[in-house]
This record gives C-alpha cells, structure tokens and sequence, in this order.
C-alpha cells in the first residue's frame, strides 16, 4: 500500500493506503457477505490471499518479493536516529486510543446498537426495517481502514515492507487476540494483541538461555500458543475480559 | 390496506399456502386461524417478505410488496413478532426497544460518529418512549435486565414491545399468546384493542381460538393452505366446516 511513496506526501500515502483498503473491503462485502459465519471467514481469507498473491506476482507495481524499502518516515528528519522507534512508539500509542476512543463512541451510538443486534440475530434487525447488509458492508470497510492504518505503521516501523509480511498467520494471531482477551470487547482486544506480542519478544528474549535451536524454539511457541488458545477456549470461553452471562445467553 | 392476491407457496411437494385471497382494513384486528399445518405462519413469512410466493401478489397501501426485501417492507410499516420469541438476548431489555425505531439519525455511521449533539437528543426522546411502552407491557422493572434472562411469557412481551417502537402501520402478531400466562393475558388483549383504538391495524395468528373470537373484528380460517371460511367470529365459530376442520370429520 506504501508504493507511491515516489514523492507523495506521507499522510497522504497513508489515507490513499486506506481508502483502497476500504475500497477492497466494499468490494469483498459486496460480493462475499450474502455468505455466513465460517462460510464468509473462508471467504475473506481466500480473497486476501489472492490479493497478496497478486501484488506479490506484479513486480511493476510492488517490486514483489523484493519488497518496497528506502522510503521515508513520518518526521524523520526532526526526530534523532537514536530515539526513532521511542517516537514511533508513541505515535503507535497515541493513534491506538484514538481508534479506541472512536470505536466506543460508535458501538456505544445507535450505529452501534444495531449492530450488536445484526450479532444477536440479524432476522430480528431485518423485521425492524433495519439494512443488514450495509450495516455489514460499513463494517467491514471501516476494519479494513483500520487494518491499512496499522500496516502503514508497522511498514514505518520495519522500514522494508513486502506481500508476504501479510500471510494468513497474521490473520490469525489477529484472531488469537481477539479471543484471548474476550470477543465482543475492545479493551479485551488491546489486552489479547499485548499479551500476544509480549509472549512473542518474551520467549524471543528466552532464547539465549535454552538449550535449542531457534527453529526448535519458533515451533515450540506456535505449539504453546496452541495449548494456551486450548486451555483458554476449554476454562474461559468468554476470554480474559470477557462477560461469563453474556456466553450464557449466546446467540 | 393489505390485500392478499391468489398467494401460494409450495416446499418440494407440499403446498403450504394454497391460492391464499384475503383483504386487511384499516383500523381492524383481523384474526387468522386454523388447524396445525394450515399454511397461517407461512402466509405470515410470505407477507412480512421473509419468504417469497411462488405466485401471487400482494398490495399494501396501494405499493406492490412481493419481491421487495425485508427491511423495505418494516420501513412501508408492517412490522412482524415472531412465533417463537426472538429476544435480542446480550442485550438489555431497554437496548431491545431502543432498537425499534425507524430511520433513527444515530444510525448512521456518520452521523454516529460527528453529530453526537443531535444523536444525543434524540437518544433521549427514545428512551423515554421505551420506558412509557416497557411500562404498557410490565416490563419496566427488568429495563436493565438481558433480554436473554426473561422468562419465555416476557420475550412475547418484549418482542411486542419492540415491534411498537417501529411505529408500525399493519403489526403481524404471531401467536402473541402462547406461553402468557393468563392474567397477563387478559391485559394483553386490553392492550391490543387500545392500539387498534388508536388506529393501528392488526393481523394475529392464534391457536386459542377464544382470545381471537374475542379480539378480531373479522376472522379468516385456514386450512390446508387455503381460505376455507371468512367472516365475523360468530360467522366464523357457527361455521360447520370450521368445527369439522379443528375437530375431524365428525368423528
């Protein structure tokens, strides 16, 4: 998504970045929501991967496997070498409690109320003249904004950005967060995406003191992560903040 | 207002609604009864746009409504309940009605996320026409309840609650009855005739033939998909073949 980078301002890049991905996230609801549950999961992982192998093969456009490096970063010229990744850390932070704080206000808005009905039982939306499937398209649209945002940012922080930083793993340790810290609950998500990545760099730090090669040591925390997601979905099926009577009272 | 035009509708082999003919007036509570099996929850579907008719047509306020989707059909203004109680269950009783108004600004995503102001003020003018309709249906003390912890009796309720919110002009009840206890009963009927006094049209389908011999101000009767008798309750209940239908062929 980074590509124009060939002079285009960055903010810019950014939200041209997201309008694409808002874009293709319309494109794929109009087309893939008519399906349901793990019918449309399917679906939407099929398309992203079509997608991916399509940039990944367009070498004209996205240099492919090579990747795109070289560009520049958010006032990089301001902000010493030294204390770069600090000042991306915080604006990782700051542009975090900003989604959260617009993401409560709309689930919190009637926008919000109906979609939660769209959860509980879309029939139910449909016979109140509600349009489900735009409720649905919108959002779609608006994840798939928020996931383009946070791509850029994790290009501006890796500094080189290929197709294959997005295979269908990513997909699912989004998903592994979202269950780990409780579905249906956005400061469960934040919770669910640090512990994750703090099990990743904690047992990446682990490293030097065990007795096994890195590649043993990468396969042993995918199987810890599995046992962990086990463990979790069989003791707290609700996840870390989730509410045990709203699992009560499912759908 | 509605009129139902040579409507049928088969499943495989079995026709379910069988050259259905029948005419709603303003202002009236007609009521549609008939033995298990009797096509009445299939013509229910088939109105309210949740399932389409092999044939036929049907007109409602002068507006062809075959063929238009669901939510099109709630905002023309008829507004369906469910046989079996559809409670949005992780949400609040209070959140439930809330739901049911049309066209609601805060709806939309935009308006959801930048006009708060207005979205606020018309939040309030909701809610308190949800506590005056929780309070015509005693549900006012469970307002802050899930809709998943009421008893089955009080999803009805709630469920009919709801429909009101919509403001409808034809409200479709199915089977508003079964598993009310009595007492409630008797005040739910007190209830429907004071809409219908307000000038609400009502269509209800019920298996205990007293309450809508009591409620209807016309009847129609089905049997085998097919409008086997039409009249006033006392037409309708003196009707030979009527008796022969619910009670076997003299047996």
């Amino acid at each position: 998504m980074l590509l124009s980078l060939q002079g285009v301002p960055l903010p810019l890049a950014v939200a041209a970045g997201m309008v694409l991905a808002g874009a293709a996230g319309a494109l794929l609801g109009i087309s893939a929501l008519k399906l349901r549950e793990d019918y449309l999961a399917i679906a939407t992982i099929g398309f992203s991967e079509i997608l991916r192998s399509v940039l990944h093969n367009e070498e004209w456009l996205t240099r492919g496997s090579f990747g795109i490096h070289g560009y520049s970063r958010p006032l990089e010229s301001v902000v010493p070498a030294q204390d770069y990744n600090i000042f991306l850390a915080a604006v990782v932070i700051i542009i975090l409690a900003a989604i959260y704080a617009i993401l409560e206000v709309l689930m919190r808005s009637p926008w919000g109320r109906a979609l939660r009905s769209i959860r509980e039982d879309e029939e139910v939306s449909r016979s109140l003249g509600k349009d489900v499937f735009r409720y649905k398209v919108q959002a779609l649209v608006l994840g798939s904004m928020i996931a383009a945002l946070s791509g850029s940012l994790l290009a501006f922080y890796l500094q080189y950005i290929n197709p294959n930083n997005f295979e269908p793993i990513e997909t699912f340790y989004a998903w592994i967060m979202v269950v780990l810290g409780g579905s249906g609950n956005n400061r469960g998500t934040i919770l669910g995406a640090f512990l994750l990545w703090g099990f990743f760099s904690g047992t990446r730090f682990m490293e030097s003191y065990m007795p096994l090669s890195p590649t043993a040591i990468g396969a042993l925390r995918i199987m810890l992560i599995g046992i962990i997601l086990v463990v979790l979905v069989i003791f707290r099926p609700q996840g870390i903040l989730g509410r045990k009577e709203e699992l009560g009272l499912g759908g | 207002m509605l009129s139902v035009r040579n409507v049928s509708k088969s499943f495989g082999g079995l026709l379910a609604v069988d050259r259905c003919d029948l005419s709603v007036k303003e202002g009236s509570i007609v009521g549609v009864i008939g033995p298990n099996g009797a096509g009445k929850s299939t013509l229910f579907e088939i109105i309210s746009g949740f399932l389409r008719p092999d044939l036929g047509s049907i007109t409602f306020q002068g507006q062809e409504i075959v063929g238009l989707p669901v939510h099109r059909i709630a905002r023309a203004g008829i507004i369906r309940t469910f046989q079996i109680p559809r409670a949005l269950n992780r949400m609040t009783v209070l959140d439930n009605l809330m739901l049911g108004p049309q066209n609601q600004a805060g709806e939309r995503i935009w308006n959801a996320a930048l006009c708060r102001g207005t979205v606020r003020s018309e939040e309030i003018s909701i809610r308190d026409k949800a506590l005056v309709v929780l309070e015509l249906f005693d549900l006012q003390s469970m307002k802050d309840e899930y809709a998943g912890s009421l008893s089955g009796g009080q999803k009805k309720l709630l469920e009919m609650a709801r429909s009101l919110m919509a403001d409808p002009k034809l409200l479709l009840l199915d089977e508003p009855f079964a598993g009310v206890n009595p007492s409630l009963s008797s005040k739910l009927i007190q209830r429907i005739k004071e809409l219908r006094d307000k000038g609400l049209t009502i269509m209800i389908i019920e298996h205990g033939i007293p309450y809508v011999v009591e409620l209807s101000d016309e009847i129609y009767v089905l049997n085998k998909g097919a409008v086997m008798a039409h009249g006033t309750p006392q037409e309708v209940v003196s009707d030979k073949r009527v008796l022969e239908a619910y009670l076997g062929d003299g047996r």
